[in-house]
């Protein structure tokens, strides 16, 4: 264990308390059945995880590349499979943006959720629980556990608060994430063959033959890519976000499809190095047409919501872009890109979720032309659509500049590919932005509109001071990342050389 | 010498407060142009008091943020940044009067957002102005393009709506697709986005690729395209859709002037003289815009509504300013930075102008105003006197341009001939589009069965600005030492 984890005696069990804390909430909410009270306690039990993760930011070494306040128990001694957590300069943002987003996803759905508020709750919670294991957990049965845990709530939230084609989009998201789980499964069983072990950092120091290493990536990616969701795995996205409920949009946005980038740069790129030379151009250039697709399909639709869905591919495609550059600047701008989409996404999603409250409906004819009679709710809107759109100044530009500048360094003319793609993203932002704040201006039907109330200021300000934080001053959040970046680039590195014939064929 | 001072934030941020404190006061028209005027004086003096130290050489600066290594945001002051800071300031408290006479005189709705967006606007002039490097200065610029939409767009019509659609996918379109690859290729080159310290040296190492460097700053000359260079200028006549002030601030004076300054700013402080000529680009690029300055004259001479006619007359003279750059002559480059102010003051007066004449008579087009100077006067001599700067005739500021760009042509070593003679035939196209309508104004017939009756001058808070800009026109070309010392600070 010491090799790789730091644990630090007299110090509390923080991780543990962060995955515990909304699964003991859960259980107590089971004994109460009450909305009102539902909805305040899960307020507060997420609210209470978020100040927990602080001591945990608080607390990071940024000096070691190890993993750290971690927490070794034996769970299955017999296949030597245990209870291993613990936190790196790439997991730790991820895990303190889920624990802000989840208090907003409460507060998303108080007046949003009309029927079966308990449950609903009881889903949030258990969705955190699973998605802070997942971020944590370094041994991979539990990783396993945690990953399918996290389906069954959002297959609920979708199927049962969804919209009108709830069931179809429910059962296409199960599907295609189920699929790519069966692979995961058979690749984690394949690497416990060879190594003898389930723990994550173990199997990373393991070597690995060149034809096992493919196929284990073949298995990790279609997985992972189902889950980004990658050009063309993408169509259960749009589905799954128009349908599902707006805690249910900013929780899938915002954090679930960072599982898939997570998973690429914690099993893909260390434990499969030689594999992700070989087929770093293919992803390379699928990640750029994820970008081009996402942006002319956003750029054709009339419901945001599958407006800002297809945007998302666009912009998870810069992630993975970012991350197969395999360099400093490429993967630590993808890192903070996945923050960025996370507070951006997550905040736009609400904002349509605070529409559709109103009016009921999502098309941007409807919405058109609120702006007159919500002035507070258009200037919160504008924010996050520069943000998404990455005018400078906000948290996308620095992600976007950095993975560019990554890209420009190695890749002129794929990078340069890309570009259109910055393009676009000005241009159905803007577009929405223009419809909704102006268009149709009279819209009788609008007059009796009221602007945001507190709690739902109250829950898109927060996203709003992040958006300006990380774009104007990003050091305390990369700070965190550049010894593990550092040390994950020397574990692909070590291993292999660099230009393979493939890459040198397919990027000029 | 470099003094850190916070009057640059200040200066910032009194257009940013402004504006925020104009969206509150919406119900109090009184009180909310009285913080206009308040935060455009406030901007003014600020500017000026920053004159002694950068005439005493200095160079004022601030860091605001640090980004990522190399990429901040901070701001200067410094000769060039001083001319395009005085110019919009001073301009902008001329037009708080002027739009108050016209939005009010028009009885226009929206005047809230009207009067909060203009001065955002002139919040991400002045960045850029102030901007001390690349990323700076391209932040502030985004912001002048999505702050003047809605100014664009004021009538809310479809004649507006396409409007201001295509100045925004212009601008946007050129910003993301040209200079966000160049702004990051030169960061990747350099490892910083700083501008120089001298308009020699540049920030490319001497051994980077000619080719690449060649390809930025074709980049950044099409990138910037609020400067109006054709084949992208095509923006800025349908921006005139927009009220009177509007074209007459910004597509005059802020918007435009922010395209031509940060595009000779990159020219000369990121690229830099030597490596201008180093790579034999000054030359391709005079040519370049020579053909915008003789094209657009010769639309301006087709058009007879005003404005239009004075948007394409604001095309080809920006075109000079760049010019003047790319002469890289002592004399071209002071004579193209100069014209910075010398055609502000005069393209606004001209602009108010034509508000003025709209309100007065409802006049669009110059062949209805005939005979209407003797109904105008005033207004009119104005309009003479800012034609005369336009051409370029002594006293009148123009003139001093005119003077600076033939001698910075004669400074050259070679193609100084094919120079001055762009230089005269498009002063001859000049002439041939501007004088007519003075002349058909004071001596002309009036349409048959047009009386004028009932037509008097604009109201005096439109009146007194266009005055005083022509006198101003006036006042810098019988002394251009006034500004010519702030250029003379920038060629050293």
């Amino acid at each position: 264990m010491d090799g790789f984890l730091i644990i630090k005696d007299g110090v509390p069990p923080f991780l543990s308390i962060l995955i515990f804390l909304p699964l003991a909430g859960a259980l107590v909410l089971l004994l109460f059945n009450n909305d009102h009270f539902a909805k305040i306690w899960s307020l507060v039990v997420t609210l209470l995880t978020a100040a927990c993760s602080i001591p945990v930011y608080l607390g990071f070494d940024l000096t070691t590349h190890k993993y750290q306040f971690g927490e070794h128990h034996a769970w299955i001694p017999a296949w030597d499979i245990n209870y291993t957590l613990g936190i790196d300069g790439i997991s730790l943002l991820l895990v303190m943006m889920t624990t802000l987003i989840m208090p907003l996803c409460v507060l998303g759905s108080w007046s949003y959720i009309k029927k079966r508020v308990r449950e609903f709750m009881i889903c949030l919670l258990i969705m955190e629980t699973s998605m802070i294991g997942v971020f944590v957990s370094l041994d991979f049965v539990l990783f396993y556990v945690l990953w399918e845990a996290m389906l069954i709530p959002m297959y609920l939230m979708i199927a049962i608060w969804g919209g009108p084609r709830k069931v179809y989009a429910s059962t296409k998201f199960f599907l295609y994430t189920l699929a790519g789980s069966v692979l995961l499964l058979v690749a984690i069983i394949a690497l416990y063959l060879q190594t003898g072990s389930f723990s994550i950092p173990a199997m990373m120091g393991h070597e690995y033959s060149y034809l096992f290493q493919i196929l284990v990536f073949l298995a990790f990616f279609l997985a992972f890519a189902i889950k980004v969701p990658m050009f063309p795995f993408h169509t259960w996205l749009p589905a799954a976000h128009v349908e599902a409920p707006t805690a249910g949009s900013v929780i899938l946005a915002s954090i679930l499809l960072k599982m898939g980038t997570y998973g690429f740069l914690r099993f893909c790129l260390p434990i499969t190095p030689e594999a992700t030379i070989t087929f770093m151009p293919y992803i390379l250039w699928l990640s750029v047409a994820g970008i081009l697709y996402g942006g002319f399909t956003a750029l054709a639709q009339h419901d945001m919501k599958k407006l800002i869905a297809y945007s998302s591919v666009g912009h998870m495609g810069f992630v993975t872009l970012g991350i197969f550059l395999l360099n400093k600047n490429g993967v630590e701008g993808a890192i903070l890109q996945m923050i960025n989409h996370g507070v951006t996404t997550g905040a736009l999603f609400l904002c349509v979720g605070m529409i559709y409250e109103r009016t009921h409906s999502r098309e941007l004819a409807d919405g058109a032309g609120v702006g007159k009679f919500m002035p507070w709710y258009v200037t919160f809107l504008a924010f996050f659509s520069l943000s998404s759109l990455a005018f400078p100044g906000t948290n996308s530009f620095v992600g976007e500049f950095m993975i560019l500048v990554g890209g420009f360094t190695k890749y002129k003319i794929l990078t340069a590919c890309a570009i259109p793609g910055a393009v676009l993203a000005a241009a159905y932002m803007l577009r929405m932005l223009q419809k909704v704040v102006w268009g149709g201006t009279n819209n009788p039907s609008h007059t009796g509109l009221l602007d945001l109330n507190m709690r739902e200021i109250l829950t898109l300000a927060p996203l709003l001071v992040f958006v300006f934080w990380i774009g104007l001053s990003p050091e305390p959040f990369l700070a965190v990342m550049h010894t593990s970046v550092s040390h994950l680039l020397a574990q692909v590195s070590n291993t292999v050389d660099p230009s393979s014939a493939m890459a040198s064929l397919m990027l000029p | 010498m470099e003094i850190v001072s916070c009057k640059l934030l200040y200066a910032l941020l009194a257009p940013l407060i402004g504006a925020l404190v104009v969206m509150r006061c919406g119900k109090h028209p009184d009180l909310r142009e009285g913080v206009s005027v308040v935060a455009s004086v406030a901007m003014f003096c600020l500017v000026l008091s920053m004159i002694p130290d950068v005439l005493a050489g200095n160079r004022l600066v601030y860091n605001l943020f640090n980004i990522l290594p190399g990429v901040t945001v901070t701001l200067r002051a410094d000769g060039m940044s001083m001319i395009f800071a005085i110019v919009s300031s001073f301009l902008w408290m001329l037009a708080v009067f002027y739009s108050m006479g016209y939005m009010r005189a028009l009885q226009e709705h929206a005047q809230t957002r009207f009067n909060a967006c203009f001065a955002l606007a002139l919040f991400g002039a002045i960045g850029v102005a102030f901007s001390d490097n690349l990323f700076t200065m391209y932040l502030f610029y985004e912001i002048v393009s999505i702050c003047t939409y809605p100014l664009v767009a004021h009538h809310q019509d479809r004649e507006s709506y396409s409007g201001a659609r295509k100045y925004i996918i212009y601008l946007t379109t050129t910003a993301k697709g040209l200079l966000l690859p160049a702004m990051i290729l030169i960061y990747v080159l350099t490892g910083t986005l700083d501008f120089a310290d001298n308009i020699n040296t540049g920030i490319f190492p001497t051994d980077a690729n000619s080719a690449l460097v060649t390809m930025l700053y074709v980049f950044c000359l099409l990138g910037f395209a609020k400067s109006g260079i054709m084949p992208l200028h095509n923006w800025l006549p349908s921006a005139m859709v927009a009220p009177t002030p509007v074209s007459a601030l910004l597509h005059a004076v802020a918007v435009v002037k922010v395209g031509v300054f940060s595009t000779t700013r990159v020219m000369l402080y990121v690229f830099g003289t030597s490596t201008m000529e180093a790579l034999n680009l000054g030359i391709p690029t005079a040519y370049f815009v020579s053909f915008t300055i003789l094209a657009a004259s010769v639309i301006a001479l087709s058009k007879d509504n005003l404005k239009a006619r004075l948007a394409y007359s604001t095309v080809s003279q920006l075109s000079y300013i760049i010019l003047g750059v790319a002469l890289l002559t002592t004399s071209g480059i002071q004579g193209g930075l100069v014209h910075i102010a010398n055609h502000a003051f005069a393209k606004i007066t001209l602009f108010f102008c034509a508000g003025a004449i709209y309100v007065a008579s409802h006049k669009k087009n110059i062949s209805e105003m005939s005979g209407l100077g003797r109904t105008m006067p005033f207004t009119f001599a104005a309009f003479a006197i800012a034609s005369l700067s336009m051409i370029g005739v002594p006293p009148v500021a123009g003139f001093v341009t005119k003077w600076k760009l033939l001698m910075g042509a004669l400074q050259m070593e070679a193609h100084y001939i094919g120079i001055i003679l762009i230089l005269l035939t498009s002063t001859l196209l000049n002439v041939a589009y501007f004088a007519p309508v003075t002349i058909k104004a004071f001596f002309g017939k009036p349409p048959a069965g047009e009386k004028f009756a009932g037509i008097k001058e604009a109201p005096l808070a439109m009146l007194i600005p266009l005055l005083l800009a022509a006198f101003i026109s006036v006042l810098i070309g019988i002394f251009p030492e006034f500004m010519m010392c702030f250029v003379k600070a920038v060629t050293g």
